[in-house]
């Protein structure tokens, strides 16, 4: 009897192994103790370790017996050790696990409950034993691990270049490293080993123990945490981002309609797809269309299904897209470009949560979450009989404003590096810089197209620029000949009086009533500030004659 | 017609990553037997970028190895190489059972 121990991972663990080996030597039949699954029969006797399969198979053969079916699968020619049922001498046993409870139990099954990948190794780092969540990750079967080398069944990097088994000593405890491996279907997998001694009650170091963890979900994590200012890849730090930052993940958790407004390319549809990913319905589908895409008659097929013989060409069932999107989130982007006749079924739809699709007559009970997002003032609309007042007190339950770059204070300049980094090693150019000269182009310009005109201007300059560092002459000519009045912000429409409002505060808060007049009147203000007071020196520097700045001067009342 | 082989290595075996190879052995085959040129290359580093270059420039037709990513896989064989992968054991081996038409991938030999 041999009794075992390992220590160092986890609690030890007292264990005895007995494997019998038969050996014919001289007419003589000789009945081995191998000890340990082998490990140290190995190391002692490695020939006959070797010839093991084969003098059974001999063993067998001279008493007449056949190998039963398992067993041979079991019996491994180099080390010997998982010898499971040995047909007529009935010797061998699995290794297992005594003292724990009444009866031993088996060791590979209690290796198997764990939910790590774990390892046994001989000191010449041979795979003793592996088990099924090892197995998992290196995609290598039971029958092909036993006796090689630990490095050709793992691959990973670790075992490479500073294999953590090489430097376990007598008095030498666990040891973590983190690489990668390969596993059998090519994937490179990130993983953390921590390796042990495995001793005997002697305390004698008589194999390894190595503990193999996937790490790929918490590098996952990690990235996620190093971006300190997002939020499922919405980018910001300004204080208005991280308003909307702080109110996404308890407005996911409702199941009311959301109604997003702003800009073009402010992150409408990446707020969407953010709600219905932090929400409960993430597991269910998250359909979107485009509600100023189609024509009318084609949207209400697409929104509502049609049935078999509806219409010319309707030579089938077609389910809409509420009854697709049946337990998930509906995402209707330009709500405001949506014709009457459909707002009215879409009202009725949020009503009585049931859709009839064209020419049906059943209805469909959908279980749908409604995001609903546009550029437009939908007031405006509404104002002017193009928007149902009472779809958009339904759809208005939760306003979510996104608000422009221009409005978003330092986020120019995380966006613009952000997006230096991405774009550069998706199109696997070395990291560039922006010179002083570009990033004041860049910082000053207006973005009437928001974070996607931003990315679209580093994008062109990264494709441009064979340089180091990204220059003036790499961006687009529009940003470099820019029209100074360009600058100034753009006209937007007046911000909604249904803004959320959060702690009494709005979440946008009412931006100011920006038309020409105003910005006129700004330009003056800035001309005569820069001119010292000097109405003709002004007048020059707007492009203007005397007289006309006189008369502009008077029209505002500025004295 | 001579073959030509690769085979990354680690001391006398089939290395086990691709990637982190720094040496390889490369083989004519002439008519089923490893008669023809035989020789070790020492690689300045280890890179898949620069072994597949490598792979390229010479010619080579098959590759035996053990651990090598999809992309690198996927890439050599758009290229027409041969690749048998995830094979355990001495190179010599693994040469003598391609030569014989009995390695697969996976194997361990």
């Amino acid at each position: 009897m041999f009794p075992g121990k390992f220590g160092g991972i986890g609690a030890n663990i007292i264990f005895f192994s007995y494997v019998y080996g038969l050996i014919k030597f001289n007419k003589i039949h000789f009945i081995l103790p191998v000890e340990l699954g082998g490990n140290l029969f190995v190391s002692l006797c490695p020939i006959a370790a070797i010839a093991l399969d084969q003098v059974f198979k001999r063993v067998y053969i001279f008493y007449g017996l056949r190998m039963k079916k398992g067993a041979s699968d079991n019996i491994n020619a180099k080390t010997g050790n998982a010898i499971r049922v040995i047909p007529g001498c009935g010797a061998a046993i699995p290794p297992h696990v005594n003292n724990l409870f009444n009866i031993p139990i088996g060791f590979t099954e209690l290796l198997d409950e764990i939910a790590i990948g774990v390892v046994i190794l001989t000191l010449d780092r041979k795979i003793v034993v592996m088990n099924q969540a090892l197995k998992a990750l290196t995609g290598f079967s039971p029958k092909a691990f036993s006796g090689v080398a630990c490095a050709h069944i793992l691959r990973s990097n670790v075992c490479l270049h500073d294999c953590p088994a090489l430097h376990i000593k007598e008095k030498s405890g666990p040891k973590c490293n983190e690489g990668n491996l390969i596993n059998k279907d090519r994937q490179l997998i990130p993983i953390r080993i921590t390796s042990g001694p495995l001793r005997n009650i002697n305390g004698k170091i008589v194999g390894i123990l190595e503990t193999v963890e996937n790490i790929h979900l918490l590098r996952k994590i990690d990235e996620t945490a190093s971006h300190a200012y997002n939020f499922n890849n919405i980018i910001g730090r300004s204080p208005q981002m991280e308003k909307i930052f702080q109110i996404l993940p308890s407005l996911a958790q409702s199941d009311s309609s959301v109604l997003i407004t702003g800009e073009t390319g402010t992150g409408k549809d990446m707020v969407a797809e953010t709600i219905h990913h932090a929400s409960n319905r993430a597991k269910g589908p998250f359909v979107k269309i485009n509600c100023g895409a189609l024509p009318e008659t084609l949207l209400e097929s697409e929104l509502f299904g049609h049935c078999k013989g509806a219409f010319t060409g309707a030579v089938e069932n077609k389910p809409g897209r509420i009854q697709l999107a049946h337990n998930g989130t509906l995402y209707l982007t330009e709500i405001g470009d949506l014709p009457l006749s459909l707002q009215i079924k879409l009202l009725t739809f949020l009503d009585d949560k049931e859709i009839f699709p064209l020419g049906g007559i059943k209805g469909f009970t959908a279980d749908v979450r409604i995001i609903a997002a546009t550029h437009r003032n939908l007031e405006q609309r509404v104002e002017s009989n193009r928007f149902r007042k009472d779809l958009l007190f339904r759809l208005n339950v939760i306003r979510l404003h996104l608000p422009p770059l221009r409005d978003r204070q330092g986020d120019i300049q995380l966006l613009l590096d952000h997006f230096l980094n991405t774009l550069s090693t998706q199109m696997g150019k070395k990291q560039l810089d922006l010179s002083r000269k570009t990033l004041k182009i860049l910082l000053t310009y207006n973005y009437p197209g928001n974070v996607r005109e931003l990315r679209n201007i580093v994008e062109y300059a990264i494709n441009i620029c064979a340089d180091r560092q990204i220059k003036p002459k790499h961006l687009p000519s529009y940003l470099v000949e820019a029209d100074p009045l360009n600058v100034v912000a753009t006209a937007q429409e007046p911000p909604s009086q249904f803004a959320f409002n959060m702690d009494d505060r709005s979440l946008i808060g009412p931006e100011p009533h920006q038309d020409w007049s105003n910005i006129e009147k700004r330009m003056i203000m800035e001309a005569l500030i820069k001119a010292g007071g000097r109405k003709n020196k002004a007048a020059v520097s707007l492009g203007w004659a005397r007289s006309t700045l006189w008369r502009k001067l008077k029209q505002y009342g500025i004295h | 017609m001579p073959k030509k082989i690769l085979i990354p290595l680690h001391e006398n075996d089939v290395a086990p990553r691709f990637d982190l190879a720094t040496e390889v052995l490369i083989v004519t085959a002439i008519e089923k037997s490893d008669s023809g040129d035989k020789r070790i290359m020492v690689l300045p580093r280890a890179s898949a970028d620069q072994l597949c270059h490598l792979i390229i420039t010479e010619g080579v037709q098959t590759v035996i190895c053990s651990g090598i990513e999809d992309d690198y896989y996927q890439y050599l064989t758009w290229k027409r190489i041969e690749v048998i992968d995830s094979v355990v054991g001495t190179s010599e081996l693994a040469l003598k059972r391609y030569i014989e038409g009995t390695l697969k991938p996976g194997n361990i030999l």
